[in-house]
């Protein structure tokens, strides 16, 4: 069974058709970069596979369930218990520290344990930081703890959007370092990107063009 | 579940503490209308004690007189003013009435005690001064004029009194006595001169009389005897007023109480008028209060949308999120209404002493309903901003947009 599909998805805002009869397979463990210029659909695509919105047409089925015509309520349930998401901005609550970020993810999931979430941190590297607050972090850091927090209720799949958007080179390799260990510890990755470094390291590159599909390759050096 | 609710609060707590600035000025806007709330009302409650004791300058609002035919007796006066919390007697002044002739013209006359007189009947307007001995007397306006009759004028009280078994003839060498050759009845004519220290002003029917001491008048008619009224100065409200008349009315003292309609009744329209005034003003400033809370939350959930849609990606419900913002405001209203109702309490206070030169009495329920109402103004201001937030679509919040 595929971690997902995406069967004839369209999804259409008025006039304008932001996907087109998209068929996408994710098979469990695999990573894949979703590439394309703005305005491609990517967004439109990302918040479909992240359950936060449903599509106009076609089907979408997580781990085999069909969630087309789920409610909002059972469409949060998913992204809460399937999906850990890793953003451009960070999205880190500014009152509370790298430690309690990470646990605000287990507050909404299950219950908090302060031990798995240390853990987290550790596993990203920022065991020393999990006091400070995301305004004493850099943006490495903010991105790490974001990563930590995606990975602390173990989803099925990490979508991360532009997770490199707003690093410099030194903190861009380092989360690409952090989503490769990822990936060879058996965790499914999407990652919706610009960053041709981003894409080169991926397994597979889906390009979007005007909300079609224009190619889907496999990374013969990743 | 205990350390889900603890770090339920420890993120609350997190937000007050390490969002000073935006926390401060929300907790100013309800400090600002719980202090003005607490301080209204407890003007508004303490009104009424603070304009009786005002109102006393224009003299006293309770008459004793006799129930019975009897005098009302010194004995009467100390038990019935003993029903009296001490606190809200201002002063009393009893009266004894005779009637007596001045230059042949009859006129009546009151025995008081004059420095109580000054004291229940502040109003009154002296040309001249306060009979200050025995011997003085106060002559009302009215007599004055009929009399012609100034400040310094010699005067002569004239009393005819009926020789009867009351009457110490060991007293009455001085008196011309004679016998009515009809009824046989024996009479003494007696004159006792007295100067006028004061003329007395009003405006009512207080001109009509002329004031003596008690011990003059007990010279004059040569009978020592009680009280016919009693002028009682209570500093209370209305119906305070009205529980002290019944406790006296009640007591087994040959006393009546009751109350000087036309300064009571005057009292109540106005006091009625005073906090209707004060009523408008609070149910204003806690509209205004309401309005300024909820901009202020307002801006300050608008500021957290993305948190809230970042909240909501992690799968929070909307409940969820209501309750924690909810949770933060009421917090949020408690503390301003606890700090703005301490605070009104010495807005109150500098108002009183500045308006009635008088201190307010601290009510702890106008303190406890101040920060309720603080905490459901701040908890009605912050719903609509809430269940606006929690509308957000996190997809686009997320997105920036």
């Amino acid at each position: 069974m595929s971690l997902l599909e995406l069967k004839n998805v369209s999804k259409v805002y008025g006039n304008l058709r932001a996907l087109d009869s998209v068929n996408l397979t994710v098979e469990k463990g695999e990573w894949i970069a979703i590439m394309g210029p703005s305005g491609s659909g990517k967004s439109t695509m990302m918040n479909i596979i992240g359950c936060l919105d449903t599509p106009s047409s076609g089907h979408v089925i997580l781990e085999g369930r069909d969630i087309t015509k789920e409610s909002n309520r059972a469409l949060t349930e998913l992204h809460r218990d399937k999906i850990g998401f890793v953003f451009q901005q960070f999205y880190l609550i500014n009152y509370l520290t790298a430690l309690e970020n990470v646990m605000v993810a287990q507050y909404y999931h299950s219950m908090t344990d302060e031990k798995e979430a240390m853990a987290a941190l550790e596993r990203v590297g920022l065991k020393d930081r999990a006091k400070h607050l995301p305004s004493q972090l850099s943006g490495g850091e903010q991105q790490r703890v974001c990563i930590a927090r995606a990975l602390i209720n173990s989803p099925s799949l990490i979508l991360a959007d532009e997770p490199t958007g707003n690093l410099d080179e030194a903190n861009e390799n380092m989360v690409i370092d952090i989503l490769k260990k990822l990936h060879s510890e058996g965790t499914s990755l999407v990652v919706v990107t610009h960053d041709p470094e981003v894409g080169e390291v991926a397994q597979r590159v889906v390009k979007l063009s005007h909300g079609k599909i224009v190619s889907d390759e496999m990374n013969t050096h990743s | 579940m205990r350390s889900d609710r603890q770090f339920f609060f420890r993120q609350i707590l997190s937000s007050a503490l390490r969002r000073r600035s935006r926390m401060i000025i929300a907790i100013l806007a309800i400090i600002v209308g719980a202090s003005i709330l607490s301080g209204l009302e407890m003007i508004y409650y303490d009104v009424p004690r603070q304009m009786s004791s005002e109102f006393r300058v224009y003299g006293s609002n309770v008459i004793f007189s006799p129930s019975s035919e009897m005098d009302i007796s010194e004995e009467s006066i100390r038990e019935a003013l003993s029903l009296i919390p001490q606190k809200a007697l201002e002063g009393y002044t009893p009266y004894r009435y005779e009637n007596t002739k001045i230059h042949n013209m009859p006129v009546t006359l009151a025995a008081v005690d004059f420095d109580s007189a000054s004291r229940t009947s502040p109003y009154w307007h002296i040309d001249g001064a306060f009979p200050s001995s025995d011997g003085e007397v106060l002559v009302g306006a009215k007599v004055a004029e009929e009399l012609s009759i100034s400040v310094g004028s010699l005067i002569s009280c004239e009393q005819t009194l009926e020789i009867t078994e009351e009457i110490d003839t060991s007293k009455i060498s001085s008196y011309e006595i004679y016998t009515d050759p009809e009824t046989g009845e024996a009479y003494a004519d007696h004159k006792l001169d007295l100067k006028v220290s004061g003329i007395l002003d009003t405006g009512g029917s207080e001109e009509e009389y002329v004031y003596m001491s008690y011990s003059d008048a007990s010279y004059l008619t040569l009978v020592d005897r009680g009280y016919d009224i009693v002028e009682v100065s209570i500093a209370s409200t209305h119906s305070e007023l009205q529980n002290i008349l019944s406790r006296i009315n009640q007591s087994a003292l040959d006393i009546s109480a009751k109350p000087v309609k036309r300064v009571t009744a005057s009292e109540g329209q106005v006091l009625k008028k005073l906090q209707a005034l004060f009523f408008i003003v609070t149910v204003v400033v806690l509209v205004l209060t309401m309005i300024c809370v909820a901009t202020t939350m307002t801006a300050v959930i608008a500021e957290r949308r993305s948190e809230i849609g970042l909240r909501k990606v992690l799968g929070a419900s909307d409940s969820q999120i209501v309750t924690q913002f909810m949770t933060e405001g009421l917090m949020l209203g408690g503390l301003g209404g606890i700090l703005g109702a301490i605070l009104g309490y010495f807005f109150a206070q500098y108002v009183s002493m500045n308006v009635f030169a008088s201190s307010i009495t601290m009510r702890p329920v106008v303190i406890l309903v101040t920060i309720l109402v603080s905490v459901l103004i701040t908890g009605l201001a912050s719903l609509v901003p809430i269940k606006n937030a929690v509308k957000v679509d996190p997809a686009l919040v997320l997105k920036g947009e």
